[in-house]
């Protein structure tokens, strides 16, 4: 019960979380380095060679075809067309009347870090112990035995972000991950992702170091100044930090010191690591924004950002994708002016709109959000194919992530990260039927053996969703 | 002094209905709620607040009648246990009415003084289309939450039409801390505020000296006691539901509810045959606490399979969400139950379980509370074109369809945004 307040607690910008890991995952990412010393593990689980006929198919980069087919190969996207032919001794499966598409992909998710079941010892998602704690790997919190992670892929999530919280103004580095079920996290981390930045805005890092604990004032920040304060002062001292760096690198002097924290802040403005902002209020983005520029940096995504509605044509010039529910709204004051149609008006302004969760529980149907916002918007004239829709579940969550040339479209040479669904995916009766990661089949709803259950389950009353 | 009170509740239920102007509302599809099924182009016709005929066209206009039409009909949605209207925004303290963690009192407290028409998520949830909401206080203090009501979602004074329509006790692991630091301690809270109420004047009339509640909170609880009135216990384990069974037995004359019961499915057959209801969130299928070790998404499904009269709501954010219980609901049905049960678990089950006559069906004689929808209510892309409450055409606008409307288009070439109204 107290977990699940915190988790609460999380949602309604308590925490803030970053997430940041040093920038050169690379191509390398198997190997153990300074700047990747913990790399991934993982490697795709076997696969056949598939040809899915007869399907509706949503192709994720903006088309859709009727009676479509799609070929998997070694565990790749093969081929996406009408008339394919399945090569000798490849498994076909007839999908009249389903649906395909890319997987899903949620770039906020807690799972792991704030796992099922939210008891006090697994309250590992924030490092609130101050307000800047980039030097903090949410990683180093996931456990990989949250049944959460299973419940997300029979709603067809196949890779997501998993961030820190909110309560900080720099929460720490953010990671990649593969929905697959391991023993490790490494063994989930997406090959060649880079790192990610979580940073927050507004009511969280204010409330927690500065009017927290019931002691005013409890320490900085204390107001919205003091957090844009807070932010600067990092930037100034890892602007410091990287020219340490790049003068030795370019042949001078002594070697500096390491410093876990700036060596992510420095990632950031080496455009290595990716910033993901927690962020609710358009005029604080805005400020956000500015601040970007003052230290030459980018933010990747705006999370949350209830309303991007109000500046999406800012954010359109910027550049920056927000994160968004389809109708969370009121639990908090910085979120009081939310509206269904965030979404559809930030796409209909030409910025980058992705469909995100923050919730184990929401996470399990991300599809039926952007439906609601996709209905919500055709119901005030923003009528958008829901093809195009679908890129805020998987191409532009693949692109906020830097892994838009890996996953997120049904294009050949991509990991074959599919979902056969067994209607029209904008439906609250439709069920992810068959969910692919790189080609290998991870879930089947038709057949038990296909359900992974965690370790935390096993012998206990329920031992997955549907026992 | 207990019969007074009990004479001027009462008066508080018999709130006046307005005389509204009559409607006829054509629907491809007319989900009644009745033994007529649901119709293929059928005709809700409305006159002085009631609905004075459910068919197929053609049917019988009242003259000056306003006539509409739309994909499906419904009654108007009930929304089984919220918050809506005790808090303006839930994080901030000086707007939620929701709890009080460090009140004297607990079974005394009357959600009913802390309800706001005018907040905001009435509307809001009124657009999606609930016409009636039961409302729970939070327990905070004790595992006593107090008195919760029921209410209509018009947003006009004298929207609540019944107060003190249900005792609300929060038991399982919250009411475990709540009372202590266990379920021992709940249970013995919890039998020993019975007792006070049974040993009322040996322990108030000349003392305050009740074993646990106060002089005001026994008052409060005397009807629940005495199964005047609905109790409605929060708990998820099955130990913690045979727990409420057990004490239902041990006292017959008690009217029982229970709402979260995730882990309801393995009681089931106890439940439906001690007829007590269950208030469940479909989507809670996550070991989230050791309470829910069971909890399944096949819940709802399988505790309506065993005969059990099943509510759904949606218990997240439950001061301003309360709205998503149709996409619950709909989830429900992919999961196995049939849409009809659905549809009864948003009008017909929480109006049997809170005693609210007359709605949750369209039938005639009854209230007309009517929706007209754009497409199946329990479609995660329909909504609403229409909205009745006791026949009067409800607003469809709200705090957010106003922002919406306003920031439409980003140009302030001319003026800026505020000058949009």
């Amino acid at each position: 019960m107290q977990l699940r307040i915190l988790c609460l607690a999380a949602v309604a910008g308590l925490f803030v979380a970053a997430c940041d890991r040093p920038g050169k995952g690379g191509d390398d990412a198997s190997t153990a380095s300074i700047a990747n010393p913990f790399p991934s593990t993982y490697t795709p689980y076997p696969s056949q060679t598939l040809l899915i006929t007869n399907a509706t198919v949503i192709d994720g980069a903006g088309g859709l075809i009727e009676k479509g087919s799609v070929l998997i190969e070694d565990g790749r996207i093969k081929e996406v067309g009408t008339d394919l032919k399945a090569p000798n001794g490849a498994a076909t499966i007839d999908a009249a009347g389903k649906w395909v598409t890319p997987g899903i992909i949620d770039n906020h998710s807690h799972l792991g870090a704030y796992p099922s079941p939210g008891v006090d010892s697994h309250d590992d998602g924030n490092e609130i112990s101050g307000p800047v704690t980039a030097e903090v790997w949410v990683e180093h919190s996931v456990w990989p035995q949250d049944p959460g992670f299973t419940r997300a892929l029979a709603g067809g999530i196949t890779s997501l972000q998993i961030l820190p919280g909110s309560a900080n103004l720099f929460g720490g580095r953010g990671v990649t991950l593969k929905n697959v079920p391991a023993r490790s996290v490494q063994a989930m981390k997406f090959p060649g992702a880079p790192y990610t930045l979580k940073m927050a805005c507004g009511e969280n890092p204010k409330r927690v170091y500065g009017y927290g604990n019931a002691s005013t004032p409890g320490g900085a920040p204390y107001s919205r100044m003091g957090n844009v304060a807070g932010y600067r002062d990092a930037w100034i001292k890892a602007t410091e930090y990287k020219k340490d760096w790049d003068r030795f690198n370019a042949g001078g002097g002594s070697e500096p010191k390491r410093d876990l924290e700036l060596e992510t802040l420095a990632g950031v403005l080496n455009g290595e690591i990716l910033v993901h902002m927690h962020c609710y209020r358009a005029d604080e983005m805005a400020q956000i924004i500015d601040i970007s520029k003052e230290f030459g940096y980018k933010v990747t995504a705006f999370h949350h950002a209830v309303e991007s509605y109000k500046i999406a044509d800012k954010l359109a010039e910027y550049g920056a994708c927000s994160s968004m529910w389809a109708d969370w709204w009121g639990f908090k004051m910085e979120a009081y002016d939310g509206i269904r149609e965030n979404i559809p008006l930030v796409h209909n302004a030409g910025a980058c709109a992705i469909v995100h969760s923050d919730s184990d529980i929401g996470i399990q149907r991300l599809n039926q959000e952007a439906a609601k916002a996709w209905a919500d918007g055709k119901r005030m004239g923003i009528d958008i194919p829901i093809e195009v829709a679908w890129q805020w579940l998987s191409l532009n969550p693949a692109k906020s992530l830097g892994v838009d040339d890996k996953t997120g479209s049904l294009e050949p040479g991509k990991m074959a990260d599919v979902v056969i669904w067994s209607g029209n995916p904008f439906s609250s009766y439709t069920k992810a039927e068959k969910v692919y990661v790189d080609g290998a089949l991870m879930f089947d709803r038709d057949d038990p053996a296909s359900q992974p259950v965690m370790d935390f389950e096993l012998g206990q009353p329920g031992e997955g969703d549907r026992k | 002094m207990i019969r007074r009170m009990m004479i001027s509740l009462a008066v508080l239920a018999a709130a006046p209905v307005a005389l509204a102007q009559s409607v006829v509302v054509y629907g491809e599809k007319v989900w009644t709620g009745t033994s007529q099924g649901t119709l293929e182009n059928g005709v809700v016709v409305v006159e002085n607040g009631r609905i004075t005929s459910v068919g197929t066209a053609p049917a019988r206009v009242p003259a000056g009648a306003l006539e509409v039409r739309a994909e499906w009909v419904t009654p108007g949605l009930i929304s089984a246990f919220s918050r809506t209207g005790l808090a303006e925004v839930s994080g901030v303290d000086n707007t939620n009415d929701g709890g009080a963690g460090k009140s004297a009192f607990s079974a005394a407290l009357n959600a009913a003084d802390g309800f706001n028409p005018d907040a905001t998520p009435i509307a809001v949830t009124r657009l999606e289309g609930f016409t009636r909401l039961a409302v729970a206080p939070e327990a905070a203090s004790k595992l006593f939450g107090g008195q919760g009501f029921l209410a209509d979602t018009t947003g006009l004074d004298g929207s609540i039409f019944k107060e003190r329509a249900f005792t609300y006790v929060l038991l399982g692991e919250s009411g475990a801390s709540l009372s202590g630091g266990s379920r021992p301690a709940a249970w013995a809270s919890l039998r020993g505020a019975f007792d006070d109420v049974r040993f009322f004047g040996a322990r108030y009339m000349s003392h305050n000296d009740g074993n646990v509640l106060t002089r005001m909170d026994a008052q409060a609880l005397m009807p629940a006691v005495r199964g005047e009135q609905l109790i409605l216990f929060q708990a998820s384990r099955a130990s913690d539901l045979n727990a409420i069974m057990d004490f239902q037995e041990e006292n017959p004359s008690l009217k029982v509810a229970i709402v979260g019961a995730d882990e309801g499915w393995r009681v089931a057959k106890r439940l439906a045959a001690l007829e007590i209801p269950v208030i469940v969130d479909a989507f809670s299928n996550l070991p989230a606490s050791f309470s829910q070790l069971a909890a399944t998404s096949e819940n709802a499904k399988r505790l309506a399979e065993a005969g059990v009269t099943v509510a759904i709501v949606h218990l997240e954010n439950d001061s301003h969400q309360a709205r998503l219980a149709t996409q619950v609901a709909g989830n429900a049905v992919a999961n196995g139950m049939p849409f009809d049960i659905a549809m009864k678990a948003l009008t017909s089950a929480p109006a049997q379980i809170f005693g609210m006559t007359d709605l949750g069906v369209l039938a005639p004689g009854g209230r007309a509370d009517v929706v007209a929808w754009d497409g199946d209510p329990l479609e995660v892309t329909s909504a609403p074109v229409a909205v009745y409450i006791d026949g009067e055409s409800q607003p469809m606008v709200s705090r957010q369809t106003k922002l919406r409307d306003r920031y439409r288009t980003l140009d302030e070439s001319e003026r800026p945004m505020a000058f949009k109204r």
